[in-house]
């Protein structure tokens, strides 16, 4: 499977990139510093879409008690901080030429923000519980209050408004943005996904051979490689 | 009649929890004072400017109350693990997640409430007027019930942890943000004379969601430390 996805992966990143860094045209007001956009936009996406992924299989793990789901659930919190932190980031550094400043205490930047700290508590209470099973469980009930919160915060957060441009993609009817600018768009938004399936799939490979390493078969495994 | 036992346990834990805490009275005072010192120290860094002051002290009261809430949130479960009562009333026939609901009520009654009874005497340090005061007292009295709500998910999170401090705050001061903002913003619409009533709508709203939904993690989370 591993193998598959990378070159998936490997495509889909030089396509995307190549169509986004040099096929798309310059924006008519943001010059070729809009580019960012195809790092900003899909980390931003996956951030909240690995909150998700991580609140769901953290549900599943508690409900039916299914290790590999609580296994999926912890491995995902680090990526989806890093996802966060990414967006952070190039967010920031897009900033600067465009708004002239670095940070500006805007809605979505804030609640972007509050979530880096909720992803941040997730992996802060896993590792401060020794037992494992039990820290995913409270790791999974904490990720389940904060997906009913993160609409709450977002909401809120939107109520001071804001610098940071309106949506652009969402609205479906028709979007304010080129073609050439889109396409390229959506297939980074898929490598960052099918990056976060590898990335995923190698953390709870190394989580469950580490929870498992009193069993027999975890020492066949590992002498094969 | 299992209804009528089910709220007697409830009038008895809030009971038992204000019992403890009068024959502890000095520990109740410690919060209140936090909270004054932390207001106190505002016009001590940004200097003695009435205008200023004035302009900021809705955050600076509801930051400070948000702190010394989070500072008492940490004793709402830690006797009651330690000496092995919580146990019991895991094991006890009534939901457990009323009897949570119970040590909340007493626990709000014993920090919330003071709390949001002194602020209004900090507010008039500040300058603020009587209507925008009222406000205040309003949004403090709707909200830090939804503070120890959601506060006592994180506790029951980390109750069996040693060094579960400054984790506790990482947990819940995200949770807290929506409360702060609805709640200083309304208390800044009173004082530009604007009316407030859609910030004081949102904040009951949260108020009876907490109240209905948080004593089910709570428990759940109660549980898991146990086990």
């Amino acid at each position: 499977m591993l193998p598959w996805l990378t070159v998936l992966l490997i495509v889909l990143l030089a396509y995307g990139l190549y169509g986004g860094l040099v096929l798309a045209p310059a924006d008519y007001q943001q010059g070729d510093s809009f580019r960012i956009i195809y790092i900003h936009v899909p980390s931003a996406w996956m951030s909240l879409f690995v909150y998700v992924v991580m609140a769901i299989s953290g549900a599943i793990g508690l409900i039916w008690h299914i290790k590999l789901a609580e296994i999926v659930s912890i491995s995902s919190a680090s990526i989806g901080a890093a996802f966060t932190f990414l967006a952070l980031i190039t967010g920031s550094l897009w900033g600067k030429p465009m708004w002239g400043t670095w940070w500006v205490w805007d809605a979505r930047l804030t609640s972007e923000l509050i979530l880096l700290f909720l992803y941040l508590g997730v992996i802060g209470l896993y590792g401060a519980i020794e037992d494992k099973r039990t820290a995913a469980r409270a790791v999974a009930i904490l990720a389940l209050v904060g997906v009913v919160n993160i609409p709450i915060i977002h909401y809120s957060v939107e109520w001071w408004n804001t610098l940071h441009q309106g949506a652009t993609v969402t609205k479906f009817d028709k979007p304010s943005i080129h073609p050439d600018m889109l396409i390229p768009l959506l297939v980074m938004a898929v490598a960052f996904k099918v990056y976060y399936g590898i990335a995923l799939l190698m953390r709870c490979r190394n989580e469950l051979l580490q929870r498992e390493q009193n069993n027999r078969w975890v020492d066949e495994i590992l002498e094969k490689l | 009649m299992a209804d009528s036992s089910t709220l007697n346990a409830f009038v008895a834990i809030v009971r038992r929890d204000l019992l403890l805490a009068y024959r502890h009275r000095a520990e109740l005072i410690n919060p209140l004072a936090f909270f004054v010192l932390v207001v106190t120290l505002f016009p001590l860094g940004v200097g003695a400017d009435v205008a200023l002051l004035k302009r900021i002290a809705p955050g600076v009261i509801w930051v400070a109350a948000l702190l010394a809430s989070l500072l008492t949130m940490d004793s709402l479960f830690r006797s009651d693990f330690e000496d092995g009562s919580l146990e019991l009333m895991v094991m006890s026939p009534h939901p457990l997640s009323l009897l949570v609901l119970g040590k909340v009520t007493a626990h709000w009654l014993l920090s919330g409430a003071p709390l949001s009874l002194v602020a209004p005497l900090l507010a008039m340090m500040f300058n603020m007027e009587a209507e925008a005061i009222k406000i205040l007292l309003l949004t403090l009295l709707l909200g830090t019930p939804v503070l120890s709500l959601i506060g006592a998910i994180a506790v029951a999170l980390t109750v069996g942890l040693r060094k579960g401090g400054v984790l506790l705050a990482i947990l819940v001061l995200p949770l807290y943000v929506p409360v702060l903002i609805f709640a200083s913003n309304a208390v800044d619409a009173a004082m530009a004379g604007f009316p407030v009533s859609g910030q004081l709508y949102m904040m009951s709203a949260m108020l009876f969601l907490a109240i209905t939904l948080t004593p089910w993690p709570t428990a759940a989370a109660l549980k898991m430390s146990l086990s």
